[in-house]
């Protein structure tokens, strides 16, 4: 069952550089347009890889409401 | 978890070490960067992605394994003003401008007004002697670009690597002049769709 803690972006400081991409285990996670990484709610379990891998540290792990 | 199948790309950072080891041995190497020049900008006007960011970036993964698989960085937060759109667009200004002039010595060189010379300038400073990387054969104009393109590349990644060793692997990614350049191009080029997703998400 996926957890309720999922993924959010900073859009804003996003560099989509895609290291989150790369080490989501799930593929949960994609470059929209090449500026800004999104997260598919849906399948994001939450295991915070992207949030670690992520060099600006825009990626943050929180409850979803 | 599945573990990710390896594909050829995963293996650009045997370039990208191959080229700043073959500066040393051969100056005119450097031209080999001008792919990693063209390549990120062309994918960006044409595709309109971040593709080369995203999986064909040599150095990026050998920022990822030396911070990474060997264990080399801190991995902390990269400092706040470093993901400023100002510093970015600062530093790519910045970084454009000493192209621009790296560029003018080129032309100096080839209008004969300076002579060539066989050092590789570090952090736009630090002139370091470069003789041996060089036996002559090409035309002063043309040995004097690849002295200043090597340069550019270096330096790039001293920085890269000091901010792989202070904050994250990959924290060169948040300032890369190419990176901020083909993201912008996609901003540009994809305004539509950004919009619609905003005014979808909202």
């Amino acid at each position: 069952m996926a957890s309720k803690r999922k993924a959010f972006v900073d859009k804003k400081h996003c560099v989509s550089c895609g290291c989150c991409v790369k080490v989501c285990p799930i593929s949960a996670i994609s470059i929209y347009c090449g500026v800004f990484a999104v997260v598919e709610s849906q399948k994001c379990v939450g295991c915070g890889m992207c949030a670690k891998a992520c060099p600006a540290s825009v990626i943050e792990i929180k409850e979803a409401q | 978890m599945k573990k990710q199948k390896k594909h050829w790309n995963d293996y650009l950072y045997i370039f990208s070490a191959a080229y700043l080891i073959l500066g040393f041995f051969n100056i005119l190497f450097a031209y080999l960067g001008l792919i990693c020049f063209f390549t990120p900008l062309a994918v960006a006007v044409i595709g309109g992605s971040k593709a080369y960011c995203n999986r064909y970036c040599g150095r990026g993964q050998l920022f990822s394994i030396l911070g990474d698989k060997l264990g080399l960085s801190a991995k902390k937060d990269v400092p706040k003003f470093i993901k400023s759109k100002y510093f970015r667009y600062g530093f790519l200004i910045f970084f454009l401008v000493m192209f621009i002039n790296m560029l003018f010595n080129t032309y100096l060189v080839f209008s004969g007004a300076r002579d060539m010379k066989e050092v590789v300038t570090l952090l736009w400073t630090f002139k370091a002697p470069w003789k041996w990387a060089y036996s002559g054969g090409a035309a002063p104009a043309v040995a004097q670009f690849a002295f200043g393109f090597y340069s550019i590349m270096l330096t790039s990644t001293i920085l890269g690597i000091i901010t792989m060793l202070l904050f994250k692997p990959r924290s060169w990614c948040v300032y890369c002049p190419m990176g901020t350049m083909t993201q912008t191009v996609c901003a540009i080029r994809n305004r539509g769709k950004i919009k619609a997703y905003e005014e979808n998400s909202k």
